[in-house]
């Protein structure tokens, strides 16, 4: 196996526990991580552009994205879209509109997520969507598929071009540990079968599990809500965290709870500068 | 991805003889009157030389290399295979695209209306490696061209 | 089932190219729930596509095409500014059509 120049990624592989990795990874700084990161991703991949990365495995299988090109001929979620535009104009009970809210329109996606200093916790952008809906006297939506994935849907379609730029205040201490819960969460093994995210998507990325090319974690989060032939239908990134914590056997968090939105801090840093492509088609 | 089988395919059971087939060659009945409605048991057929008869009328079939199919080497999911036929055969009357290792193997049969090009492209499901059979009836005569596709079951991806 | 057609058809010279993606659920009838019961089978079985009062394209399909289903086709003599009409009928009586100008 190559030898990992990702200082903290090495001690998970030998088995180091999510509390140790926590801890020797606070050693280094978001800005740090970024670099490692992306100098792992552009030596593993020689040739693939930054940008590229937010097609995901697209941008490292040929297989894969002559598949992918076929179908963005005119893709699945092109409908969902415009589901979403009229569920973004639709006044609540009411009389006012999501743009109460969300003041400068649908191109949220540069927003979020974000670390609220106050409420000390890290804010998505699908949880500003049910906060707004509730300080309307509306009431929230699910979370995994529905209506929720037609609104992001259209709002991220509007975010196209926009850039992830997630920003850890190293001077609060309480964003700095949402980030490196995130980091933990993304390098601990978990499971039946023992896998950590950086397992598949850092050290074998672009490599197979079965028959199925692992796509890698830089740019992770830039193409949601994400339609997935598998699903039939559009979902969200954490019903895919869902889903990957159950194939490798292991109890799959809450979507939007605190686990998975640090996880969602930590990976759409680690994606900073890579332009927000979503909705996207995926297998 | 244009596939080439340099010779006359003749398949089982085919109705060539037949006064059905004759009528077809012999142009004397368009697609129209040959299909009702719904060509019902060609989607039900299991085999692709019964497909063919109850579509076209005939299992008999030219390999021709002036149709192109146009589908993934590697299927990424099997329920979603994106196939192009195209042809530059003059008079095309009908398409049909086969999956030949599905369970029925007929997924799609268009017929060409007046101006109609020899072009049609789907997304169909296959349910395993196999051939994408493009069928073009031109003429009253039915020509095909194959092209392999691999089905690939879901790892941890999937 | 209303506004499952979305559609697009643009002209070089005479000769159109048109696309359209439908929303269907596309069921085979072999598939079964989670309660293991068998989902009852739900698809497309015809669409057509007029131009010019002419029938350019019928298409006769089974649960054998992927679900929202995708269709291109090609015809000539058509120009910017002509109607073309798409419409679908299913297994279960469900209909839909809706039209577009070629750009």
């Amino acid at each position: 196996m190559k030898k990992s120049i990702f200082a903290v990624a090495t001690l998970c592989m030998v088995g180091a526990t999510a509390a140790t990795a926590g801890q020797m990874a606070a050693d280094s700084t978001p800005a740090q991580d970024l670099e490692t990161y992306r100098t792992f991703f552009m030596k593993r991949f020689p040739g693939v552009p930054l940008q590229e990365y937010a097609n995901g495995v697209n941008a490292v299988s040929p297989a894969n994205r002559e598949n992918w090109e076929a179908i963005e001929e005119f893709p699945p979620y092109e409908p969902m879209i415009e589901e979403g535009k009229a569920l973004w104009e639709t006044p609540f009970k009411n009389g006012k509109t999501y743009a109460a809210c969300f003041a400068e329109g649908p191109g949220q996606r540069k927003n979020y997520p974000y670390w609220d200093a106050d409420r000390k916790m890290v804010v998505t952008m699908e949880m500003a969507v049910n906060e707004c809906r509730e300080a309307n006297g509306e009431k929230p939506m699910k979370y995994n598929k529905g209506a929720i994935t037609r609104l992001t849907a259209y709002m991220a379609y509007q975010s196209r071009g926009q850039k992830a730029n997630v920003q850890v205040p190293m001077s609060d201490a309480g964003a700095v540990a949402a980030y490196n819960d995130g980091k933990s969460f993304f390098f601990a093994r978990r499971g039946q079968l023992n896998f950590s995210c950086a397992h598949c998507h850092v050290e074998s990325a672009g490599q197979r599990v079965r028959t199925n090319v692992l796509s890698p974690a830089l740019g992770h989060t830039t193409g949601w809500p994400v339609y997935r032939s598998k699903w039939g239908d559009l979902g969200t990134l954490h019903r895919r965290f869902n889903g990957c914590n159950k194939q490798v056997r292991a109890k799959p968090f809450k979507s939007q709870g605190k686990e998975y939105r640090n996880l969602e801090y930590f990976l759409t840093h680690m994606s900073n500068g890579i332009e927000y492509n979503g909705p996207s088609a995926r297998q | 991805m244009n596939t080439s089988m340099k010779r006359r395919v003749f398949l089982k059971g085919s109705l060539a003889a037949s006064a059905m087939g004759a009528a077809v060659g012999a142009g004397l009945l368009t697609p129209q009157a040959v299909l009702a409605a719904w060509p019902k048991a060609a989607f039900e057929a299991k085999k692709v030389e019964d497909t063919l008869s109850s579509l076209m009328g005939s299992a008999v079939t030219d390999a021709s290399t002036d149709i192109s199919i146009k589908a993934p080497d590697i299927a990424e999911n099997g329920a979603v295979v994106p196939v192009t036929v195209s042809t530059s055969i003059a008079g095309v009357e009908s398409i049909a695209i086969l999956a030949e290792k599905n369970p029925a193997p007929l997924a799609a049969s268009f017929d060409l209306g007046k101006g109609a090009q020899g072009f049609v492209s789907t997304r169909i499901k296959m349910g395993k490696t196999g051939d994408v059979i493009g069928v073009v009836k031109a003429g009253g005569k039915l020509y095909a061209a194959r092209k392999g596709v691999k089905v690939t079951i879901g790892g941890c991806g999937g | 089932m209303a506004n499952s057609i979305k559609l697009r058809a643009s002209a070089k010279g005479s000769e159109v190219t048109v696309k359209c993606l439908m929303t269907h659920a596309m069921e085979t009838g072999t598939r079964k729930d989670k309660a293991g019961k068998p989902i009852p089978a739900h698809y497309i079985t015809e669409v057509t596509a007029e131009h010019g009062g002419n029938k350019v394209l019928t298409a006769y399909w089974g649960g054998g095409v992927s679900k929202n289903p995708y269709l291109s086709f090609k015809f000539e003599g058509g120009k910017a500014g002509d109607e073309v009409k798409i419409s679908w009928v299913d297994n279960q009586g469900g209909s839909d059509s809706a039209s577009t100008q070629i750009k």
